[in-house]
């Protein structure tokens, strides 16, 4: 069956069976491969998107729930002109990315926290940031969402 | 042509995972068996002497308006400068490493520098590793006498494009690039001063420019390349003293970062081609079993399922796109057989282990000096523990995935390994084609830790032969699942360590260990003890035992400094003055140890139910001292409050990259402290994914690692592993300091709730 939604603002129809999680759907489907697999039990946090601005671990959620709404993937965080987003500089300007691959879902949850609480905590990044890094790049993750919203860091992690 | 040069060395056999268990897991030590020979020599001829190899490096690099300087690097018209590493970057920023390596020696400009990954092909095999496994890996530093064109050939043959080892910068780097850029900085100069007409005392070159401030002439690199090119190289050129660097040491960022922000980087699962299909594969449960039956008709049933392969001990079904072959995968009832061993499991191989030691008879000793005299003197206080440790999944993110297409009798594939020649030669043997009828294209990889070795990675040879069978292209895909149940894991290990002490010194010290690999060589004992016996006792599992980030480091730095730490409370002194009173005076392991106790503020006062630990292993070259602060929670799950690390690599050639490889290793290894177990029950794996195998997650990882290096300039060493083992042992003796309760077996999480 064709399901309607919008990625990063435009409109696409996909036909598809209805139980495919849009992971799948964004990768084969739309061959969209900036989101990653990483264990599809929504444990890991590689896959997460955006749904209507809310975190989402787009693995485990079904494409039938997605008709009408507005998806958000790694590909659209970008302004029109290219310019990164903050997250995205921030994680450059920290050097944050090792094997690099899970750190598009990191900087899913990132934004999709800072958009929800402005300026985190420690503690509020703890809480939010659940997403598995296997290079232990967390201290980097943290100093740059710190960054990302003109907090300063603890020393440590060049 | 033939990619083997030489038709009397014999490729590598790359046996079926099955075929012999025995000797699977244990591929470095073939390796060093392989390398025995090839010691000293002058190291710079590896790259010149062997002109078939640099011929066809040329050929495959080179091209219109560039200039390749044999298969390391190029120089092009507008004066960018390609080098090309034969080490994939799974993270580790080696790559960017070795440009800032060969780019400070060539006086380049490094915004003009590019680094690629070198193609899969014989030509870019690595002497320098050959040469630079073995001297340090056993220690053995002995002169040879094998010329250097017979370790280029034996490096092809064996063949070495290995990622491993924490090898790239201190031997690739080290030997090669450093050395290739001096000679071709040498030779751009000689083609200068012949072009100015001038002496080449009177040139200096910067920023890729040559100048002579004389007449106020400059000629860009570009313009001199196509000359310098022509020149013979300098076998062995001067190259420069730690004072004139001006790239090696700096933080310069890594170049593969922007493409890791924006979802632009194209991992080995990412790959994609026209009219390719997507498959899944479930392998016997228990490791050895095999495939008995399958009805393929459910699968097909599954909308989007277009096929059902039967392999000796899996099954693939192959759809139009992942999700349809997971179901049609899931939907089949396949009967497999346990190989005859369903009598395995955890308790089952500690106790057998167990038992080997208790039977006294060693398989390997290392060590100097009357063990059993010590222990038998009058006075002597003796001290013994056991320690366990259970098999580790390497957990790298991105799954395997590997795209395969057979096409005019020759096999592509597409997809990231950590040796792009084994994939070859393995890849050919399974599919029973030529090694020239396989092209393999590397791809980026979303982490590896030791998984990537080709030689122990089936989905080779399951491409290989699925690839044969279809007419269109096939990305197979292994799930979670199927990542964390047919792992090739750190060893399930046991140890019983004894020691003497007499007026608080150590008189004598035994470490029995049983687990599949011997670790003599590979990990140093860094105490100076009067007497000292480390014994390797055989234990094979049905399991295959890979290497896994820092190997044998892990354990062998678990038993030996948690074992330091109760040594030190048996003599009722500080574990801090204990292990320093142990080490040489003066060594480089002191200097790091002091460091790392006074950056932690060693001895000053904590809250209550707070404790501090320290560890200190040599791994790879490099020696690193960890100190981390730990409590316990209500729940006993231990809480990480702070990290410290010293590390003395000889010299940081990336201080920011470096940085991230010994803070990464570190939470790495505490993850594995706390959490991680791959148990056995009936010969299978009983964890299935993330939520039984749990990873450390940021809100349990210090929230800074304070990462301290010593320039010693001592030889190069390793960065990408050492950072690791000191971590849980450090983590450890700070819960036994916490808590007054020492764990000896992990993780930690199962023993504190226990």
């Amino acid at each position: 069956m064709a399901i309607a939604f919008s990625v990063n603002g435009k409109q696409v129809e996909v036909e598809a069976e209805a139980d495919t999680p849009l992971l799948w759907v964004l990768r084969d489907d739309l061959g969209m491969t900036g989101t990653k697999f990483g264990c599809g039990i929504a444990a890991c946090g590689a896959c997460s998107v955006h749904v209507d601005g809310a975190v989402t671990r787009s693995c485990s959620v079904p494409l039938s729930d997605i008709a009408g709404k507005a998806v958000t993937t790694i590909e659209g965080l970008k302004a029109a002109d290219g310019t990164l987003h903050k997250v995205q500089q921030a994680w450059i300007d920290a050097q944050v990315p090792q094997c690099g691959y899970c750190q598009s879902g990191q900087i899913m949850a990132a934004v999709a926290l800072i958009e929800k609480v402005g300026s985190p905590t420690d503690a509020q990044i703890d809480e939010a940031m659940t997403n598995i890094c296997r290079c232990g790049t967390y201290p980097r993750i943290r100093k740059a969402i710190l960054a990302a919203t003109a907090q300063a860091a603890q020393q440590g992690d060049a | 042509m033939a990619d083997n040069p030489n038709p009397n060395v014999d490729l590598p056999e790359t046996a079926s995972p099955e075929a012999k268990p025995k000797k699977k897991g244990i591929k470095r030590r073939i390796f060093l068996a392989g390398s025995a020979l090839v010691v000293g020599g002058g190291i710079f001829g590896v790259w010149w002497s062997d002109s078939s190899a640099k011929a066809r490096g040329k050929a495959l690099i080179g091209g219109e308006g560039k200039q390749a300087f044999g298969s390391v690097m190029t120089i092009a018209e507008d004066d960018t400068v390609t080098v090309y590493s034969p080490h994939i970057d799974f993270g580790q920023g080696s790559q960017t490493a070795l440009g800032q390596m060969l780019a400070d020696e060539l006086d380049a400009d490094w915004d003009k520098v590019r680094i690629e990954q070198a193609p899969a092909d014989f030509a870019f095999a690595n002497s320098a590793l050959a040469k630079g496994f073995l001297p340090t890996m056993t220690g053995d530093f002995a002169a040879g006498l094998i010329p250097d064109a017979v370790i280029g050939m034996m490096a092809r043959a064996m063949p070495l494009m290995i990622t491993g080892g924490s090898s790239a910068v201190r031997f690739t780097g080290e030997v090669a690039m450093r050395r290739t850029g001096a000679a071709v900085r040498a030779a751009l100069l000689a083609e200068a001063a012949d072009r100015l007409g001038v002496p080449v005392s009177e040139l200096t070159a910067g920023e890729s420019l040559v100048t002579h401030a004389k007449s106020g002439k400059s000629l860009r690199y570009g313009e001199l390349a196509a000359g310098a090119a022509g020149r013979s190289l300098e076998r062995d050129p001067v190259l420069k003293s730690r004072d004139q660097w001006k790239l090696i040491g700096q933080p310069v960022v890594r170049r593969d970062i922007p493409s890791k922000v924006d979802g632009s980087a194209v991992y080995g699962i990412d790959f994609t081609l026209p009219d390719m299909r997507v498959a899944t594969i479930a392998a016997a449960p228990v490791r050895g079993g095999k495939l008995e039956s399958v009805d393929e008709a459910p699968a097909l049933a599954v909308k989007g399922v277009e096929k059902v392969v039967k392999l000796p001990d899996a099954v693939i079904v192959v759809a139009k796109g992942y999700w349809q072959a997971k179901k049609g995968l899931e939907a089949l009832s396949p009967k497999f057989s346990d190989g005859g061993h369903a009598a395995v499991s955890t308790p089952a191989i500690y106790a057998a282990q167990g038992k080997l030691m208790a039977g006294g008879k060693a398989d390997a000793e290392g060590g100097s000096g009357d063990v059993d005299g010590a222990f038998g003197a009058a006075g002597a206080k003796l001290v013994e523990a056991e320690y366990r440790v259970p098999f580790l999944h390497h957990a790298m993110m991105e799954p395997f995935a590997l795209t395969g297409h057979f096409k005019d009798g020759t096999l592509h594939l597409w997809g990231g390994m950590q040796d792009p020649l084994t994939t070859r030669t393995k890849a050919a043997k399974a599919a029973g084609l030529e090694v020239d009828k396989v092209v393999f294209t590397p791809m980026i990889m979303g982490g590896g830790f030791g998984r990537r070795f080709p030689d122990l990675v089936e989905i080779i040879d399951q491409v290989a032969v699925l690839a044969k069978q279809v007419p269109y292209p096939v990305k197979l895909v292994w799930s979670r699942e199927e990542e964390l149940t047919h792992g090739t894991y750190r060893p399930q290990s046991s140890a019983r360590l004894k020691a003497s002490l007499k007026d608080g010194q150590i008189t004598a010290m035994r470490i029995d260990y049983a687990q599949s690999g011997n670790a003599e060589g590979e990990v140093p004992f860094i105490y100076n003890l009067p007497a000292t016996s480390r014994r390797h006792f055989a234990y094979q599992s049905n399991q295959i035992d890979g290497p896994w980030r820092s190997v044998n480091a892990t354990q062998l730095g678990f038993y030996t400094e948690s074992f330091m730490d109760e040594l030190a409370q048996a003599a009722g002194e500080d574990p801090y003055r204990f292990r320093r009173k142990h080490l040489a005076e003066g060594s480089r392991h002191v200097a790091v140890l002091d460091a790392v106790a006074k950056r932690a503020g060693w001895g000053s006062p904590l809250p209550v139910g707070t404790g501090r630990g320290i560890a200190i292993v040599e791994s790879f070259g490099t020696i690193v001292a960890e100190v981390i602060e730990a409590s316990v929670r209500d729940d006993g799950s231990p809480k990480v409050l702070k990290a410290y690390a010293v590390v003395d690599c000889g010299t940081t050639i990336n201080p920011l990259n470096a940085d991230a490889q010994i803070m990464g290793g570190l939470i790495m290894g505490l993850s594995s402290a706390i959490g991680e177990a791959v148990t056995l029950e009936k010969g299978a794996v009983v964890q299935s994914n993330f939520g039984d195998y749990p990873i450390l997650r940021l809100a349990d990882a210090p929230p800074a690692v304070d990462v301290h290096f010593i320039e010693s300039g001592a030889q190069t060493g390793g960065i990408g592993e050492p950072g690791l083992p000191p971590a849980s042992p450090a983590l450890a003796n700070a819960l036994a300091a916490a808590t007054g309760k020492r764990i000896r077996n992990l993780p930690l999480l199962t023993q504190a709730k226990a």
